[in-house]
């Protein structure tokens, strides 16, 4: 028998159409069928219409999250009035009515510490401390005077990543494999790569699925033991007796199935019949050991390291093997200036290091493939760093750093249909705050799914009484970058 | 044998003579059953609370008759030909027809419109805000059914032209029972007992049997403790552990002991407010202390405060009424009918609670040491014969729970101290030369200040003074943590400003203060052992204790919160002051609630609508898959109407009146019904009818959740420890998972069977919950879930197959296996029956016989591999693990039917 038709046969005789879409928006499950059973884009359709709304430029997310929050001044948003403010104290207007995580009293200004050069063809500014990146800046899309609502980390990630600062929505990747479902089911569609030692601020639940059902929510990758939990089977139980063995199960479900006649039992077998094909093409697409050696040149690998450079080459294969959103976390990059690694001159340029070759490579291989027309690249952290230097408890720190910032913050995104090179939005002269086309996390947010070929607006999910959205009641779609 | 059905056909009949009287226009037009769905299902959308298109919305009568933005009015009582509604749905333009961009009202339903407003457009409100009535039982001639509820569900039944299915299987329906009522398989015995013992009520037996089992409450809790959204850690950023098993334990209790459902909400809701409250009643108040407590650096605890404040107003509503309150924040409610205002002032009920989002979690209950207990004991009985009761109950209450106390947002003057108010830190730092003043304290009578604080640099002390004369005084000593000092006071007659200044004579001396509160002077003064009982007031405000648990205490009344409107949802733009009150839409009596208390009272009081029903529902779905309202979570005017309105609410009246709100009652007038004892082998006339089974012909298979599922597995392989309540265990889990930030907490696998207790006793971390369980559709308890979703996925296979939890337990099963004195047979016959509880079919035998037989083989071939997997190279061991493991994921273990 084949299970997967055969179930899908059923299940259609079992259920009409009517019944699947007020199963859906109700949410008890059959949801989870109608896209484990290959239906996904039906999965969408309780939501106002089909998803996608319109013709996509994008297939797929790549989405790198700087957790704690890289300076914009020190490696995108160059500040030569800055420059010549270093030293001197923060004038009243700019601290009058605002709220800082650490600063109190009256901080310095903090002139730029990384060297800012135009680049390529378009003559975006790029530090220094980005060489690699600086060199193909012309593929980059920036959004220069982007701001956010939370001033702290884990509400301010899951601002980001949720489209609302407390817990319990469902995340952007979440809101995108429900919509459009994954393009190979013998993957999770939406994957989770973790570097720098922790896990973000705001934990799991910055990659949750909120009241979406659970396999909606990201899978993390796993750096040592089984890349994704219990993918491996137990010591002594080999491929060939797996398979044997779930034969039996199979037939043992089977036989249920016609003495009670419940098609969720078919669903079951296939599950089963997925999980067998999983063991085998998850530990496949999460091994970067067979990449030729050029590539891992490229992008700087260490064999069997858990750096971000790894992981980025494994978002490339992931985003090969058609995994809809994969969602890469860096964490170190909150630099209040309470250490070396933890300063805006030195630990940003050894932070930076990490990322700037990885992700240029990254570009550049999924370019050379040709995904890169049908891929997003999003590059960002939480929120900005001031332009004052902080003084926690209104004392000088032992090394440079910034405070938390809400009100300007640097985001660029590459790839599918976007305006190369372009920079949209600027600060003041000190970077401060947006001074020509702002953007919110929800403008962001809505433009990413509106290059997935969604409508923010009408993409909802009812739960408790009401329609949600990722971007709630905000977000427009920012359409000066698009191509 | 059933009887066919023979009852006419009425309902139909009555349809078309409706539609017959309808035409002719003398009949009552129905609001809640023929208007309300027209009005929610066309026009709601753009014509609601929020959204008022044209100046028209349809949430209140008075807005719906009032003027429309264009002058005109929509609706015109006894008027039809005046109403702009009537002229819009048959207006031939479809771009002024409304509803715009749709398809138009067909005739019946502009019918409907014209004639109700015709007959005066009289508003009703939704079925859920009206109080349940006492439905008439229906009767048919048909001899299937044990109780009402079975009248209700065949009425539906035969309406739909269906069937009721035959009583399932004994074994299936022990299996069945034993999973819903206390959330495990019976044992083999059990089974055997149930299924040999041929008297009458053998059934009634059982089910009495399984409502006394101390594992009701434990598989009870776990739907409660979802709906409390109750874990083990405090939720943001680093995540933090927090210790409030005491509450988790409360509930298995409470179920246990079938506490009343009245009871059970008042002594959560408002058990601090109740007079001199036990200790079990502070500890109920956890539940509202289940919220998320924000300890990042640089977070503003007022902004968390609040947000766990508004988190408690929406859980309880969702909870009791199951009410949306959350959009009610920001604006009016787009559907039904409660105002914006009225969220601020059910707000207003649990704004006054004394904690703060600080990283002490204040305030908490000590649980004292045993030793320190009889202390306490021994000091209530001294105070209770010099002094009073109340007076030794206040002493005691102060000792163990620090409150009420006086923080810094009530001193009234502070000089040269510093209100460190962020992240994990609340608390005024004060200098040598730094003092805090409250003016107004009555210390007449008053024998001790208890202070509380931290003393991070250097030695100093604290003066008290009373209008500027000293009263006492204490040395100040560093301490690593908050800690607790008691100051004598010399005896002062009246009222005073009471001021503390710190003094000290290093430069660099600091202090945390985390407020105080004064003490009656201990009386019997001159009897015999006064001192020795003074000291031991002291110690016992010192006493480390055993544990501790999150409670809920009201601010004192003099410095109670002023609760106002929020300005678009945002606390910081608050505007007018609200008094505590629930929606006028839900309550007609015009006297006022107070506090939690009158609310918690109010909820479970004749006059509220909904509670009962809310509860009813619950435990319905539970137990049928499905609710009555299918949104459990939402009874308002866009969640899902009831399939059994008069089951629903003739349950309700049970419930709350007959039963007098036993939750035991009522799921055994639940389980006891035909309805509920039928098999779940669907029947053709089903499939055809009512593949749903929305008409309950059948019993449903439900997929177990996440913790039934371990705690099957574990109980069917031998390896469930039944050790009840304490502190969370921490089972095995792959390493890794709680790579947290800025956090030292490990996870470290409890040791013996600790490491195989019941599901709901591991050990929840929000940010990195217990994976196999997330997997299988648990929540993280970071907010309220009325219902988990399920799902089927292959990560769920990989689980049950893979997860070395569900390994080791397959193992354990094959060693028991292997050592009966048994042929292969018989093992594998035996292997199934206690995953099962019931002999496999011929069929399914002979397939784990081959499987069986097949793995001996290769085992035999790899004796490596067998080492492997059963360490020792025993070929039929190992080929056992194998049928064991594939048992454990049979589709029918993982349901239950």
């Amino acid at each position: 028998m084949d299970h997967f038709n055969e179930a899908r046969r059923k299940y259609l005789e079992f259920t009409t159409r009517r019944h699947f879409l007020k199963k859906c928006s109700t949410g008890l499950g059959m949801l989870a069928f109608g896209s484990l059973m290959g239906m996904d884009k039906m999965a969408g359709l309780d939501s106002n219409g089909v998803v996608p709304h319109f013709a996509p430029k994008a297939k797929r997310v790549i989405y790198l999250h700087m957790a704690g929050a890289p300076s914009q001044l020190e490696l995108f948003d160059y500040k030569p009035v800055l420059e010549k403010l270093n030293g001197q104290d923060c004038p009243p207007s700019l601290l009058e009515g605002k709220r800082f995580a650490f600063i109190e009293g009256i901080p310095q200004m903090l002139g730029p510490q990384q060297k800012f050069r135009q680049r390529g063809e378009a003559g975006n500014y790029v530090s220094d401390a980005m060489p690699h990146l600086a060199s193909i800046a012309d593929k980059l899309t920036f959004l220069k005077a982007m701001h956010t609502d939370e001033f702290n980390h884990a509400p301010a990630q899951l601002l980001i990543q949720t489209g609302s600062s407390r817990v319990g929505r469902p995340s952007i990747g979440s809101w995108v494999t429900y919509g459009l479902g994954s393009e190979n089911e013998n993957l999770p569609g939406y994957m989770v790569l973790i570097s720098g030692g922790n896990n973000p601020d705001a934990g799991k639940n910055a990659w949750g699925s909120g009241f979406l059902p659970s396999e909606y929510q990201g899978v993390q990758c796993r750096n040592s033991g089984d890349p994704i939990l219990f993918v491996s089977n137990p010591d002594g139980i080999s491929r060939d007796i797996r398979g044997r063995s779930l034969e039996t199960l199979k037939k043992l479900n089977e036989a249920e199935y016609k003495e009670i006649g419940d098609p969720e039992i078919l669903s079951r077998i296939s599950q089963y019949e997925m999980a067998f094909k999983m063991q085998i093409s998850v530990p496949e697409s999460m091994d970067i050991k067979d990449e030729p050696e050029y590539i891992k040149k490229m992008y700087g690998i260490e064999d069997g390291g858990n750096t971000f450079a790894n992981n980025c080459l494994l978002a490339r294969k992931l985003a090969e093997k058609g995994v809809r959103f994969i969602q890469l976390y860096d964490w170190g990059w909150d630099m209040h200036g309470t250490s070396e690694n933890g300063s805006v001159d030195i630990g940003i340029r050894k932070k930076s290091k990490e990322i700037d070759q990885p992700i240029a490579a990254l570009l550049k291989d999924l370019e050379q493939r040709g995904m890169l027309e049908d891929t997003l690249v999003v590059w960002g952290g939480e929120f900005g760093r001031t332009p004052m230097r902080e003084n926690r408890k209104g004392e000088v720190m032992s090394y440079l750093g910034r405070d938390h910032h809400v009100d300007a913050f640097t985001v660029w995104m590459a790839g599918a249909g976007l305006k190369a090179g372009y920079s949209h939005g600027e600060t003041d002269e000190i970077g401060y705050f947006g001074v020509k086309d702002r953007t919110h996390i929800h403008d962001l947010q809505a433009t990413i799914l509106h290059l997935l070929g969604m409508d923010h607006e009408k993409f909802t999910y009812r739960f408790q009484g009401r329609d949600f959205r990722l971007t709630d009641v905000h977000g427009h779609v920012i359409d000066k970058v698009l191509a | 044998m059933l009887k066919t059905p023979i009852k006419p056909k009425f309902i139909n009949l009555s349809i078309v003579l409706l539609l017959l009287i309808s035409s002719c226009s003398s009949r009552k037009i129905d609001f809640n059953a023929e208007v309300r769905p027209i009005l929610n299902n066309k026009c709601i959308a753009c014509h609601g609370g929020v959204k008022q298109s044209g100046g028209f919305g349809l949430v209140f009568r008075e807005n719906a008759l009032g003027k429309t933005t264009n002058g005109k009015y929509a609706i015109v009582p006894g008027k039809p030909d005046k109403s702009e509604l009537i002229a819009r749905i048959k207006h031939h333009d479809p771009e002024m027809r409304m509803p715009l961009d749709a398809e138009p009202l067909n005739e019946e339903e502009i019918n409907i419109l014209t004639e109700w407003i015709e007959q005066g457009a009289e508003w009703e409100d939704h079925w859920a805000y009206l109080l349940p009535e006492e439905p008439e039982i229906p009767q048919q001639d048909h001899e299937w059914g044990v109780n009402p509820i079975d009248k209700f569900t065949l009425d539906k039944m035969l309406e739909h032209d269906l069937q009721p299915s035959a009583e399932a299987d004994k074994h299936d329906l022990i299996r069945r029972l034993s999973l819903d009522l206390i959330g495990l398989p019976p044992t083999l015995e059990e089974v055997d007992q149930f299924v040999n013992d041929q008297s009458e009520n053998s059934y009634e037996k059982l089910v009495d049997r399984l409502l006394n089992s101390p594992q009701f409450g434990e598989h009870w809790a776990t739907m409660w403790l979802d709906l409390a959204r109750y874990a083990d850690s405090r939720g943001y950023e680093k995540d933090a552990l927090r210790s409030i098993w005491m509450y988790r334990d409360w509930v298995i209790k409470a179920f246990n002991e079938d506490k009343p459902f009245d009871e059970f909400t008042i002594e959560q809701l408002a058990g601090d407010l109740l007079p001199q409250p036990t200790i079990d009643q502070l500890v109920a108040t956890g539940f509202h202390r289940n919220t998320l407590n924000n300890d990042e650096g640089g977070t503003f605890n007022e902004e968390y405060r609040i947000a766990q404040v508004i988190d408690r107003v929406s859980t309880t509503w969702e909870v009791w009424q199951a009410s949306t309150m959350g959009c009610v924040q920001c604006h009016s409610h787009p559907y039904d009918p409660i105002k914006m205002k009225e969220f601020y002032q059910s707000m207003a009920f649990f704004n006054n609670s004394a904690d703060w989002d600080v990283g002490t979690e204040f305030p908490v209950l000590k649980d004292l040491k045993e030793e320190d207990d009889q202390k306490l004991e021994d000091l209530k009985k001294w105070i209770s014969t010099y002094g009073a009761k109340d007076q030794a109950d206040e002493v005691a209450h102060k000792i163990l729970t620090g409150t009420p106390r006086i923080i810094h947002e009530d001193y009234t003057d502070t000089t040269g101290a510093v209100h460190q108010n962020r992240g994990d830190q609340d608390f005024m730092e004060v200098f040598d030369g730094s003092s805090i003043s409250v003016s107004d304290i009555d210390l007449t009578g008053k024998g001790y200040l208890v202070l509380f604080y931290r003393q991070r640099d250097q030695t100093g002390k604290v003066v008290v003074k009373a209008n500027g004369k000293e009263i006492g005084y204490g040395a100040l000593e560093r301490s690593g943590s908050f800690t607790q000092m008691v100051i004598d006071l010399e005896p002062y007659k009246g009222v005073a400003e009471l001021t503390l200044h710190f003094r000290s004579e290093h430069e660099k001396y600091r202090t945390y203060t985390d407020g105080f509160f004064l003490v009656d002077e201990l009386p019997g003064k001159g009897e015999d052992g006064y001192e020795e009982r003074v000291a031991e007031l002291k110690a016992l405000f010192q006493a480390d204790p055993e544990n501790t648990t999150l409670i809920m205490q009201d601010k004192p009344e003099r410095f109670q919160r002023v609760t106002r409107v929020f300005h678009r949802g945002s606390w910081q733009e608050q505007e007018e002051a609200v008094e505590p009150a629930v929606p006028a839409s839900l309550r007609d009596d015009s006297t006022q609630l107070n506090n939690r208390l009158d609310l918690a009272k109010w909820l479970v009081s004749d006059e509220n609508p909904l509670t009962a029903r809310v509860m009813v529902n619950r435990f319905w779905s539970k137990l049928f898959g499905v609710g009555i309202v299918e949104t459990v979570e939402d009874f308002g005017t866009i969640g899902a109407i009831p399939t059994h309105p008069e089951l629903l609410d003739w349950l309700a009246l049970r419930f709350s009146h007959d039963y007098e709100w036993s939750m035991k009652k009522l799921v055994k007038t639940m389980v006891m019904s035909a309805t509920y004892r039928q098999t779940s082998v669907v029947s053709e006339l089903a499939k055809q009818n009512d593949p749903n089974n929305v008409w309950l012909s059948f019993s449903p298979r439900t997929r177990l959740s996440a913790e039934q599922l371990r705690d099957q597995t574990l109980a069917v392989t031998g390896l469930l420890s039944d050790k009840m309540y304490g502190p969370s265990v921490m089972p095995y889990q792959p390493e890794g998972i709680w790579n947290v930030v800025y956090s030292g907490n490990k996870w470290v696998v409890s040791d013996g069977e600790d490491a195989y207790r019941r599901g709901l006793y591991t050990f929840l971390r929000r940010s990195a919950a217990y994976p196999s369980f997330i997997t299988f559709d648990a929540s993280s308890r970071d907010v309220c879930v009325s219902r988990r979703i399920n799902t089927n996925t292959p990560l769920q296979a990989l689980t049950t197959l893979n997860d070395p939890a569900y390994v080791e337990a397959a193992s354990h099963l094959a060693n028991e296996i292997a050592q009966l004195e048994a042929d292969d047979e018989q093992k594998l016959k035996l292997a199934y029956q206690r995953v099962m509880c019931k002999p496999p079919s011929s069929e399914k035998l002979n397939l784990l016989k081959s499987l069986y037989e097949e793995m001996h083989v290769q085992y035999t071939n790899d004796r490596a591999a067998a080492v492997e997997l059963v360490g020792e190279p025993d070929a039929n061991k190992a080929a056992l693990v194998i049928v064991a493991n594939t048992l454990l994921n049979m589709d029918e273990f993982i349901v239950k039917s």
